[in-house]
């Protein structure tokens, strides 16, 4: 019974690009309706985790399951907000064209969209608060306001689980609360797992986190959630890992 | 002008330059959104292989250069795709690979003494009925694929990631777009030449991108610019009798400037006020 909660099962997985192992023995399962943080110092993998997982790099040793099958790049259910400094800025694109993009109906390809694809676009970014802005040019938005659109596109459609590299880098503090804010909430219905750097705010919103440093440790935050519930901006990375037993400095 | 426009040639010159404006429009845009211009530049000069082995052999330019900038183009696609970090270099080595190859070819052709300033240069008024033939079914098929594949096209240009998670056949549509540029390329080769095709591909398309909200936009007015700066360059160097594409590239040119300064004084003007 238990193994139909797993959103995601990670069995025994190692990864290099080299010689050298970026990924060694990762084991992990996360649960629907999982509110995860992958946290670790550059490098160690975090964003290769997140590869493995979304089928953007090859799995060579260990297994991952999504909804206990074997990952398939056309899965439904999983969907990807990359650093929105990974999207080409200048891009001549609006708002409602860069949401309609998650259309996966293979036969609409033609450049006229429907009215149904408008109303469903309009719905998902009236869920991250952007609905006036749906006629705006991407490159005329704040980053926070590209990152809130990046989360629209993501959740159109029947997503279950969502994958977010560091979205908040880059992104004025306001905007990164109301990005988390707005996470937590889609977290009622879907599984999320978050990459960020921004342990003081990260740390208040999940309630599982993951140290990735070749190796996984695994922490529990709904068992510490009065300890991390009160964070602020100004509690410094060195405490806030010492918090989760992950500095021993 | 007028009494010319009765001169096959000229009729040809016209039409062809109108066909290669649309084209360098369209692909002149998503060469600059997908950030290939120094690919296309590769590619151009890489094309200097085909006129070496249309000369050598005889063949009809346009065609074997087509299919020289299309073996080209897919190694380049095959090389590159998963390794971005090595495109500089092989794009590096493909220009001067495909130059110094047709050079040698002209070289060893028995007798050979054409004007090779015409292929670096450009030479519509020598564009003959089957080039036009040629011209006409790239813009039909270039077209018919952005009809039929649009937003798949448009996916994998804003973000190549995204559009592998959607189910969309990335390098299917990267090497695609490669090789529609690379077909475009050969063509615009025709009308400003060699040296001077990154500049009607990506001139029109910058000016453009000032005033599109869209990829769509951003290709109709490329296109649209293109056409008429080709028409008064066309004028200019048949008045003056000069250059095709040097004259061309140097409206062109003057427009993106003129452009550049009322953009720096609107937002001057609009600072102040």
């Amino acid at each position: 019974m238990q193994t139909q909660n797993n959103a995601i099962r990670i069995k025994d997985l190692y990864f290099k690009y080299d010689k050298d192992y970026v990924l060694e023995n990762i084991n992990l399962i996360v649960k629907e309706k999982d509110f995860l943080t992958i946290l670790g110092p550059n490098g160690a993998g975090k964003s290769t985790l997140i590869k493995l997982i979304l089928g953007l790099e090859k799995l060579e040793e260990g297994s991952i399951e999504i909804f206990n099958k074997a990952f398939l790049s056309e899965t439904i259910n999983i969907s990807y907000v990359p650093q929105n400094t990974n999207v080409n800025n200048d891009f001549p694109i609006k708002v409602l064209e860069v949401v309609m993009m998650a259309q996966k109906d293979s036969k609409k390809r033609f450049f006229f969209y429907s009215k149904s694809e408008k109303e469903e676009a309009m719905k998902v970014l009236k869920k991250v608060n952007m609905e006036n802005f749906f006629s705006k040019k991407m490159s005329e938005l704040s980053g926070g306001q590209k990152q809130k659109v990046l989360i629209a596109r993501a959740l159109f459609g029947k997503t279950k689980i969502l994958l977010l590299d560091e979205p908040t880098s880059s992104i004025d503090l306001e905007s990164c609360e109301q990005i988390y804010k707005i996470l937590k909430k889609l977290n009622k219905k879907i599984t999320i797992i978050v990459i960020s750097h921004d342990l003081s705010l990260v740390l208040k919103y999940a309630n599982k986190a993951v140290y990735i440093n070749k190796n996984l440790s695994f922490h529990d935050l709904s068992k510490k959630k009065d300890k991390f519930s009160e964070l602020n901006s100004n509690t410094s990375e060195i405490e806030l890992l010492q918090m989760l037993g992950e500095c021993k400095c | 002008m007028l009494e010319s426009l009765s001169y096959t040639f000229i009729q040809n010159a016209l039409i062809a330059g109108f066909l290669v404006s649309i084209i360098s429009g369209i692909i002149g845009s998503l060469i600059v959104v997908n950030r290939m211009v120094f690919l296309a530049g590769g590619i151009a000069h890489s094309a200097y292989g085909g006129i070496g082995i249309s000369i050598y052999f005889g063949l009809p330019m346009l065609l074997s250069t087509s299919v020289f900038s299309i073996i080209i183009t897919i190694l380049i696609a095959a090389l590159t795709y998963k390794n971005r970090e090595k495109l500089d270099s092989i794009i590096g080595l493909t220009w001067a690979m495909g130059m110094s190859f047709g050079i040698l070819l002209v070289d060893l052709t028995p007798g050979y003494n054409a004007d090779l300033i015409s292929y670096l240069f450009g030479s519509i008024l020598a564009v003959s009925t089957s080039d036009i033939i040629y011209m006409f079914i790239v813009l039909i098929v270039i077209l018919s694929i952005l009809f039929c594949f649009y937003r798949d096209i448009l996916a994998v240009s804003y973000d190549t990631s995204y559009a592998y998670l959607r189910g969309i056949k990335t390098k299917v549509f990267y090497t695609l777009i490669l090789l529609m540029a690379s077909i475009s390329i050969v063509i615009a080769i025709k009308i400003v030449g060699l040296i001077l095709v990154i500049a009607l591909l990506s001139i029109p398309t910058y000016i453009s991108s000032k005033f599109a909200n869209s990829l769509m936009q951003m290709m109709i007015l490329s296109s649209c610019f293109s056409c008429i700066f080709t028409f008064i360059g066309l004028v200019l160097s048949y008045n003056y009798d000069l250059s095709s594409g040097p004259s061309i590239i140097f409206v062109s040119s003057i427009f993106m400037l003129v452009i550049l300064i009322v953009e720096r004084i609107y937002k001057k003007y609009n600072f102040n006020t």
